[in-house]
């Protein structure tokens, strides 16, 4: 447990490269965009 | 080695962050971190972990808070190095389809990108059978991917509702036959919605957008019928409360745009939460810049507080126990998307494509109309061979502004059409867009801490 730093994220992104790209995943611009892009706010389908 | 190129630290409502861009890992920080952080990120002589060792050493009123910071650097998610090289790509499908039913719209909307709904063509509608052959390109070009997607978009779709049905009906028979499911979405301005319309969207679709900008004059300034009669805004609200009222769980989002017209934005999303809806999206307008409800660089600090104010809005509802979901405040810090998705962005050109009402093919909506970048048909499938791999090239690690930038792999990007709009190019950006961009997702990790308060940590 830290005492100045708290981590809200997970493990570095470079770790789902072993496990992820499977592609089952949402379009991003077909949620409620459709004219700018965001790729964080999505959930891993997996 | 240190990178510090990508660590962006910031404070917001008494909170401070720090996010670690080559990781995706966001921090928040008490005083002493923000200041040591930035202490680091500024010293010269800082490059590696030995340095910052010996600078710790050196300094022992750090110690407590070197030591926390030593651990994340260890653990690669503070001044973490970037990949040294593009992954090799799983192959990548087509599987997601935008079908422009309606190459007509009964509104018009002032900022529209789709020229009032005819893309700069003819007002025309796709007949059944081109939906027919678009549901059986994506049946094909999916190979063995399950789930798949369709967008009905416009122009307005209900103007074309027959049509609408009839695939979706098509489409589930036919994904039966095949294993693969298909999500369905629509984006609509309410106008043509019915009982009955509303009752088979809910059946059937796994989402649904109804447009609405906000409060009334907002909306009816910009968005008219084409004859110029009556409030859009008093007809869609009581059909969109009607159809969401149905839609049990399922998601929805009430999409408004705003422009250089409504840059207190904040104002209209209450106004929408204050109508019953709690999923919201609110989009910057995408248009050329001489119009006169354009965002230009100098909204930007306006267009920020903005923002900022939003996010105190979505936590002061959340607290008051009437929360609302913001499309752009939304992030996932633990379950996101892989990296692979994070390098393939919104996958315009070859793993999303728009059809036209005539079953050509075109990398996305945006683009439908300009002839160098029709692919192919959805008998021929993708004949333009060259162009999805400038699509799929297109990505963060190929881009010089993106790849050192702290946002890359939230935003992957942003829209390659608005990048190839303002910058000539695909791997150049739109900066506008860059900076709402940052500002939302700094306020998104801000709510996200926001939500769980530093002093209640364990």
């Amino acid at each position: 447990m830290k005492k100045h730093i708290k981590t809200l994220s997970g493990t570095p992104l470079k770790n789902t490269l072993l496990h992820g790209g499977c592609g089952e995943c949402q379009t991003s611009c077909q949620s409620a965009c459709k004219t700018s892009c965001t790729v964080g706010n999505q959930a891993c389908e997996r | 080695m240190l990178d510090k190129s990508c660590v962006h630290t910031y404070s917001q409502g008494g909170l401070h962050f720090a996010v670690d861009g080559n990781s995706g890992a966001v921090h928040l920080l008490d005083d002493a971190a923000l200041e040591l952080i930035n202490l680091i990120i500024s010293e010269r002589g800082i490059e590696n972990r030995a340095d910052l060792t010996e600078f710790l050493r050196q300094r022992p009123r750090w110690q407590e808070v070197g030591a926390e910071v030593l651990e994340l650097v260890d653990q690669g998610l503070l001044f973490s190095e970037d990949l040294t090289e593009v992954p090799p790509r799983p192959e990548t499908v087509v599987k997601a389809l935008c079908l422009n039913v309606a190459h007509d719209c009964n509104l018009r909307c002032s900022y529209c990108f789709a020229s009032t709904g005819d893309f700069k063509g003819e007002r025309e509608l796709m007949p059944f059978e081109v939906a027919q052959a678009a549901v059986e390109f994506l049946l094909r070009a999916s190979k063995h991917r399950r789930q798949l997607e369709i967008d009905f978009f416009g122009g307005e779709p209900l103007l074309n509702w027959d049509v609408v049905r009839r695939t979706v009906e098509y489409a589930q028979e036919r994904a039966r036959e095949h294993g693969k499911v298909f999500r369905f979405t629509i984006t609509t301005n309410g106008l043509g919605l019915t009982p009955a319309i509303s009752d088979f969207i809910n059946k059937h679709m796994y989402n649904v957008v109804l447009s609405l900008d906000g409060r009334r004059k907002v909306n009816d300034r910009v968005r008219q019928t084409a004859g110029q009669r009556g409030s859009v805004y008093d007809v869609v609200v009581p059909k969109y409360r009607e159809l969401v009222a149905g839609r049990k769980g399922r998601s929805y989002y009430v999409r408004g745009t705003f422009t250089a017209l409504n840059l207190d934005f904040a104002q209209d999303v209450a106004h929408i939460h204050d109508l019953g809806f709690a999923q919201i999206s609110m989009e910057p307008v995408v248009t050329s810049e001489e119009q006169d409800w354009a965002l230009r660089e100098e909204h930007l600090p306006r267009i920020l507080e903005e923002y900022e104010r939003l996010a105190e809005l979505y936590l002061e509802r959340q607290q008051e126990g009437r929360p609302f979901n913001f499309f752009h405040f939304n992030v996932e810090l633990k379950k996101g998307p892989c990296l692979y998705k994070r390098l393939s962005g919104c996958g315009a050109g070859y793993e999303y494509l728009a059809v036209t009402p005539q079953g050509e093919l075109y990398p996305c909506h945006q683009f439908v109309g300009n002839e160098d970048f029709r692919l192919g048909s959805v008998w021929d499938g993708i004949v333009h061979e060259e162009l999805p791999l400038r699509f799929k090239d297109a990505h963060v690690l190929n881009s010089p502004t993106c790849r050192s930038c702290w946002a890359k792999y939230y935003c992957s990007g942003g829209c390659p059409k608005n990048n190839w709009e303002k910058a000539g190019n695909f791997l150049g950006v739109d900066e506008l867009s860059c900076q709402l961009e940052k500002k939302r997702l700094e306020c998104a990790f801000y709510i996200q801490a926001g939500s769980q308060p530093y002093s209640d940590q364990e």
